[in-house]
């Protein structure tokens, strides 16, 4: 499937293990550069395993070992001449529990920024605002700029994370439940946002609202006990999926 | 209806009344024994706390006049233990909490190292001071540098071996504060491409700061109250002027009442002296353990 489109990120053969426990088996998959691609799949499936090691962020876990590639732009992100940090400058993340840093709302959006250069006052200006208003929140916040982060409600927290995350202008953005702590109003807000994001950013979102994955993505992978059981296009994977277990799960009559 | 109500027979009821009776007692007890201590001390020493006391040097043998010196030791000494353990028990902290791998075995010994440490008793670290600092470090500076200044007990000295000493209390509250920060922020920083070092420095340390100040409040108090562990390196009995440089001997407050109740020509007569002495040394470290709970409990909240 998907040919035509240019890979963006290619996982072949990919596996991880925590310590003896194998939680992804042999995963083979592109995803193409400027779409939406959701991944869905029952608790502990191993959704977030895999999004987790498209930036390295597994890296972090005591005991963890990879097995096959996970290429990004031509580049096997495992390779040892793979810097980690500039790596995750590249790849964006957004967390299911959106934790802004106990800082200004303009502090938390030049976080990233002023990690490897000095900008100048206006620069930051400029980027805060625009990161701001990619994120829909510049309207909200624009008066409040150096309240505290923590002062804003669950939803603006959320996109504030979000605006973190495209200030320090990745091409790829990667979502893990972004919205599974927010309310329906916010949660409408972020995945118009997302829509909105596509056109820039190569997209790739963990949820466990299937309506949600069917309304904002072009492709979904199913993922079931750490393999990825079906990816295809979104309208086929819930119109027509070609595997029984996708579609007991999306009918509802799975986990 | 009757499920909540169920009978409790009367020896467990008997049982009961009495564990609560020996908790009170004891609780009763206890508390009293802190209120007489601290009030005797009060009702005695509080009247000879002067301006003068705390501004003049003892006279007469130590059988008159004041504390200055041992206020200013003291001070000293805290002040300069501080300075050279809270900044290396915090990286050990660090180091502990942030890059040691959990199981390893060199960060199970220096755990276990410092859970060890935490209960010698602190004459122990005295002899400790005596045979690295005085004699090891002090002894070999000498020797390589031709002078005579290092080699025997000194406020340098004495503050390090107390240094050692608190180690345990910094490294023990610095990490459960940095443990205490949650993993989401560090991801967070990491994830932005932030490396670990400023992760560290930009988002952990400024979270843990209250364990930070709590560490050091406590170190210091424990240390501002600690005899044993600097009687053989530089702590003495009198002293005609204050320390000069850190390579003089100093007096000390605790060390002072020890002299003044126990190797004074006329202990009697030094009696309203040393209920004075006790009341500070009582004050500071009072001051230091409440403010520690203070900062730690502000701190929290934020
Ligand atoms: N740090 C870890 N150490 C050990 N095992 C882990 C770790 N993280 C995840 N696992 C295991 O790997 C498997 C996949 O977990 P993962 O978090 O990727 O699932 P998920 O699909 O994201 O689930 P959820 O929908 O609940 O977020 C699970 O069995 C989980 O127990
Ligand atoms: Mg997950």
């Amino acid at each position: 499937m998907a040919k035509e489109l240019q890979a963006k990120i290619h996982a072949s053969a990919f596996s991880v293990f925590y310590r003896d426990k194998q939680a992804l088996h042999s995963v083979t998959l592109d995803i193409p550069e400027r779409k939406v691609t959701a991944f869905i799949g029952p608790s502990g499936c191993g959704k977030s395993t895999f999004l987790r090691s498209i930036n390295r962020m597994n890296d972090l876990v005591e005991g963890v070992r990879n097995e096959g590639r996970m290429i990004v732009d031509g580049t096997d992100v495992y390779d040892k001449s793979v810097d980690v940090v500039t790596l995750r400058r590249r790849i964006g993340m957004v967390f299911q529990k959106s934790i802004p840093f106990p800082k200004s709302i303009y502090e938390n959006i030049t976080y990233g920024m002023t990690l490897t250069e000095r900008k100048t006052k206006a620069e930051l200006d400029e980027i805060v605002e625009s990161s701001l208003k990619r994120s829909a929140l510049w309207e909200e916040v624009k008066d409040r700029l150096k309240n505290s982060a923590l002062g804003l409600s669950g939803g603006q927290q959320q996109r504030l994370c979000i605006a973190r995350a495209i200030a320090v202008n990745p091409d790829i953005l990667l979502m893990d439940e972004p919205c599974s702590a927010l309310d329906p109003i916010s949660t409408g807000k972020v995945e118009e946002l997302i829509s909105e994001l596509k056109d820039t950013y190569t997209i790739v979102l963990v949820t466990h609202n299937m309506q949600q994955a069917a309304r904002v993505s072009d492709l979904t992978g199913f993922f079931l006990m750490g393999k990825l059981i079906e990816f295809d296009k979104t309208r086929t994977i819930f119109t027509s999926p070609a595997q029984k277990e996708t579609e007991d799960y999306i009918t509802g009559r799975f986990g | 209806m009757q499920t909540f109500t169920g009978h409790i027979p009367y020896s467990k009821k008997v049982l009961g009344f009495f564990a609560v009776m020996v908790a009170l007692i004891a609780t009763v007890a206890i508390l009293g024994i802190i209120v007489g201590m601290i009030g005797d001390f009060i009702i005695e020493g509080g009247p000879n706390i002067t301006g003068a006391f705390l501004t003049e040097f003892p006279r007469n043998s130590n059988t008159e006049g004041g504390i200055f010196p041992a206020l200013i030791g003291t001070t000293f000494l805290v002040m300069i233990m501080t300075i050279m353990g809270v900044p290396i028990g915090t990286a050990t902290a660090i180091y502990l909490s942030e890059f040691a791998k959990q199981d390893s075995v060199f960060a199970r010994s220096v755990r276990f190292a410092v859970n060890t440490l935490a209960g010698v008793p602190s004459i122990v670290f005295g002899l400790f001071g005596v045979g690295f600092f005085v004699q090891f470090l002090g002894k070999g500076l000498d020797n390589a540098t031709g002078s005579s200044s290092f080699g025997d007990g000194s406020l340098l000295w004495a503050s390090a071996t107390l240094a050692v000493l608190t180690l345990p209390v910094v490294i023990v509250s610095v990490e459960e504060a940095l443990r205490a920060v949650p993993r989401e922020l560090r991801e967070a920083s990491l994830a932005l491409g932030a490396t670990r070092w400023q992760t560290i420095v930009r988002v952990v340390l400024p979270n843990a700061v209250s364990g930070i100040l709590t560490g050091s409040i406590l170190a210091v108090g424990r240390g501002a109250g600690e005899v044993a562990t600097i009687l053989f390196v530089g702590v003495t009995y009198s002293a005609e002027q204050l320390p000069g440089s850190i390579t003089d001997k100093f007096m000390h407050l605790g060390y002072h009442l020890y002299v003044l109740a126990t190797q004074s020509p006329d202990v009697d007569k030094t009696l309203p002296l040393q209920y004075a002495t006790t009341l500070v040394l009582l004050a500071l470290t009072f001051t230091l353990n409440f403010s520690a709970i203070f900062v730690r409990s502000r701190l929290r909240r934020n």
